[in-house]
């Protein structure tokens, strides 16, 4: 009976059909948890009170937010000099305290068993900030320019007209900050470096100086209206404050130009709660990071790994196509192309952070070295190519990515058959006609093949890049509204790295790792998106050039 | 009537003068007159051509007459595809080929150093045995060659395009969806496609290599019509496996075997009255 089953081939079924779900299982896997752990960042979560009881026997109140939960041996927490009855193990929670500015600390590990009461006050707030963290604690007052407006029940409302207010002032303030006085400033660099080259080409043509100093002149006056306005909108938003009362016991007078968010989880309706998460959700992807990237969002990175994808994508393809083209087409085959053709599989196996020494010495600092030589040097010495940026990194990965590209491309031309080349040789083209006209175009989904293979591995590494122009925070974006728009001597972040600082370098790891968890699902969903759009032109391109069926 | 000799030497004067014509070697029929008497078109001379060492064409000489259809018969393996290839240059693409003698367009050797191979496939152009539209659409594969002219406007493409097609007798079954894909139509459609394609730059002489031997008898037959008709504007040289076609179809006919030529005449001499006993034999089916 079992021999008949495994002649009849079923056993070779089943094996491949559970390879085949074996691997789903984990491709699914991987994403549920880290939506899980990740997606679970934004909620708005509970803010508790307990009374806890010290060590010493005082019994002081705690506020905070509950972000983990471990049972520890009670062996540990003696050792730890703290002294515990009876000998189970005992459960302990890390309480986001927030306040830093008051506490010194964010967070605290509170043992179960020493909380005498735990409660959930409906006033309770938590506050959002822009420096300092997280703030808890209840709403005393809310002040205009210095003087206590309303107090008590309806403070709330006040606060929450007063907050919007400040908001879009805020939003305001930044966007005249970063647009348009950062083009003023970036023209007055412009014209210093002007002037620079001038000295270094030892011009002393008045009729240019005077030209330089009218701008300069002009820039200045806007400059001048601008921090105008900036005054007037910054005595604006400083206009409100609000009075907190925190654990301790203590007053804290927080300036509403430094709330983002201020909000009563207590009392927060289910519907009330999806509405903030889905408010939080979207600050994650289309803001900036704060806080050393452990509050904000982190839109720069996303913008930095699609823009650094894009731009090695444009460098890899025609590098790639042509290398295979030439290797294939025009080499004579023979000892020599089959050595290019094991270097170049070889090339692939290569570490890739050899790769990002590589570009390092010889990108960054012997070709960016000479570019600035010969085209900035009134920069210098503060180097413009010289150091690592947009362009050395893009490179680099593309260098990392083209034996794959070249190897698909390979394959895609060795599948045309010889009978469409010969027929359009036929007609009197030539040889380059032909590959532009016919071949090429015929083997386009195979080169969109290995762009999909190059996107996936090339979106996914860290280790060059933190050597050729991956920075923690990146003050501006490489593509903005200033000549020439796109920057690509700038540095910029990548989602890549900042999973890796947000996981390792934050003040306090444990309670950034959702966080973490956040980033890394984004980055995988930035990742599927790519590849799907490769994916979807790809196929269309299959559609059309479906081969003569030999 | 001409003398032979003198037609000889007249047309061996107008040629390159570095070989004479032997009227005898080269067209072995009793009526070599006819032949000669042709314009002629092309003139293979003194063809050898070798894949490395082995030898596959041995001293073909052969003239081939002006909008005529030219057949080659012969069994498999006789290098009739082979000779057929050299005239567009396309032996060129195999490697380790060498080629001695010469081919002469309108006087020209098509083997000099200075020709441009892409201009001389331009005037002579080629359908192959499996048709090989390229991917794009009906319209865009007859355009093809136009196309690589530089022919931009719009108009001349449409014009050059529907004669193309109706010279190849497919305008009728296509001119409603000339945008679709070329592998929509059926195996007899897409030869004459190509055909259609090979037309639209008005070359001088056409070769088809075996052009039916894929095909289903209805469209093999509307082929043979097809060149029949063609003949009147191209010089066409075809090569067969089917003799009956050979004989249905061309003015001239040349035995191949074993990479030489053995008898060439009019088609109604060499198929009733042979003059060679290996012609004959092939012919009755004794062998090949």
């Amino acid at each position: 009976m079992i021999k008949q089953w495994f002649k009849s081939g079923s056993p070779w079924i089943w094996l491949t059909a559970s390879a085949v779900s074996v691997s789903l299982i984990l491709v699914f896997g991987l994403l549920l948890l880290i939506a899980a752990r990740g997606l679970g960042h934004f909620w708005p979560a509970t803010v508790w009170e307990y009374d806890y009881k010290n060590q010493d026997n005082s019994v002081i109140r705690l506020i905070g937010e509950v972000h983990d939960e471990e049972s520890v041996g009670v062996q540990r927490l003696r050792e730890a000099g703290l002294t515990i009855e009876g000998d189970a193990d005992v459960t302990r929670y890390l309480l986001k305290t927030g306040n830093r500015d008051v506490l010194g600390q964010d967070f605290r590990w509170v043992l179960k068993p020493a909380i005498q009461e735990m409660r959930t006050p409906e006033t309770l707030m938590a506050v959002e900030r822009r420096e300092w963290g997280n703030l808890y604690g209840y709403l005393d007052a809310v002040q205009e320019n210095q003087q206590t407006v309303t107090v008590g029940k309806s403070a709330w409302e006040s606060l929450q007209q007063r907050l919007q207010r400040a908001t879009a002032l805020f939003a305001q303030i930044r966007a005249l900050e970063k647009n348009e006085i950062g083009s003023i400033n970036y023209g007055l660099e412009r014209l210093r470096l002007r002037e620079r080259s001038l000295e270094l080409e030892n011009n002393t043509d008045p009729a240019k100086r005077e030209s330089i100093k009218q701008e300069r002149a002009a820039l200045n006056a806007d400059y001048a209206d601008l921090q105008q306005r900036l005054m007037d909108l910054y005595s604006a938003i400083n206009r409100d404050q609000m009075i907190v009362t925190v654990s301790t016991g203590e007053t804290v007078t927080v300036p509403l130009a430094k709330v983002v968010h201020a909000y009563q989880p207590n009392a927060m309706s289910l519907f009330d709660k999806l509405g903030f998460y889905m408010a939080k959700v979207w600050e994650f992807v289309s803001d900036e990071p704060r806080e050393a990237n452990t509050e904000g969002g982190i839109f720069p990175a996303i913008f930095g790994t699609v823009m650094m994808v894009i731009i090695m994508s444009i460098m890899v393809v025609p590098f790639g196509v042509i290398a295979a083209v030439y290797l294939r087409e025009y080499a004579k085959q023979g000892p020599m192309t089959q050595l290019i053709r094991v270097a170049v599989n070889n090339l692939a196996g290569v570490p890739s952070i050899v790769y990002g020494v590589f570009g390092l010495g010889f990108f960054v600092y012997f070709l960016g070295g000479n570019l600035d030589q010969l085209f900035f040097p009134e920069a210098l010495p503060t180097p413009t190519f010289g150091t690592p940026g947009l362009m050395w990194a893009s490179l680099t990965l593309a260098l990392l990515t083209v034996p794959v590209v070249i190897v698909a491309t390979e394959e895609g031309l060795s599948r045309i058959p010889k009978s469409v080349r010969e027929g359009s040789l036929a007609l009197g083209a030539t040889k380059a006609e032909t590959l532009w006209r016919t071949v090429l175009p015929m083997a386009s989904p195979a080169i969109m093949t290995g762009l999909i293979l190059a996107i996936a591995r090339a979106a996914g590494e860290v280790a060059p890049l933190m050597l050729v122009g991956v920075v923690k925070l990146a003050p501006s974006l490489p593509l903005d509204g200033n000549m020439p728009f796109l920057h690509l001597d700038r540095k910029f972040m990548h989602l890549g790295f900042h999973i890796y600082d947000v996981g390792f370098q934050s003040p306090n790891v444990e309670a950034a790792r959702p966080l973490v968890y956040a980033t890394a699902l984004l980055l995988v969903l930035v990742i599927v998106a790519l590849n799907l759009a490769a994916i979807a032109i790809r196929n269309r391109l299959r559609e059309k050039y479906r081969a003569l069926e030999n | 009537m001409t003398d032979i000799k003198q037609t000889s030497d007249a047309s061996a004067s107008n040629s390159t003068p570095t070989h004479t014509i032997d009227i005898e070697a080269l067209t072995r029929g009793r009526n070599t007159q006819q032949i000669a008497d042709e314009t002629s078109c092309l003139q293979i001379q003194d063809l050898n051509l070798f894949y490395g060492k082995k030898q596959a064409l041995h001293n073909i000489d052969m003239l081939i007459p002006k909008q005529r259809v030219t057949a080659y018969i012969g069994p498999s393996g006789c290098g009739k595809s082979t000779l057929l290839r050299c005239i567009n240059r396309m032996n060129d693409l195999v490697d380790g080929v060498r080629i001695d003698g010469q081919i002469l367009l309108d006087d020209q050797n098509i083997y000099d150093k200075s020709v441009n191979v892409a201009d001389l496939r331009r005037r002579v152009g080629m359908v192959f045995q499996k048709p090989n539209p390229f991917p794009k659409s009906i319209y865009e594969n007859v355009a093809y060659g136009l196309r690589l002219q530089g022919v931009k406007d719009r108009r001349t493409m449409d014009h050059v395009v529907e004669n193309a097609l109706h010279s190849a007798a497919l305008w009728d079954e296509v001119k409603d969806r000339l945008h679709d894909s070329a592998f929509g139509l059926s195996g007899g459609q897409q030869q004459r496609l190509v055909i259609a394609r090979a037309v639209a730059i008005e070359p001088e002489v056409l070769l088809l290599d075996e052009p039916a031997s894929a095909l289903d008898p209805i469209s093999t037959l509307k082929i043979e019509e097809l060149i029949y008709e063609l003949k009147n504007k191209y010089t066409i040289v075809i090569v067969t496996h089917n003799m009956q076609q050979a004989a249905r179809v061309s003015d001239y006919t040349a035995f191949m075997y074993m990479g030489k030529l053995i008898e060439y005449a009019d088609t109604n001499t060499l198929f009733t009255n042979p003059d060679q006993k290996q012609t004959e034999d092939y012919i009755t089916g004794r062998y090949g």
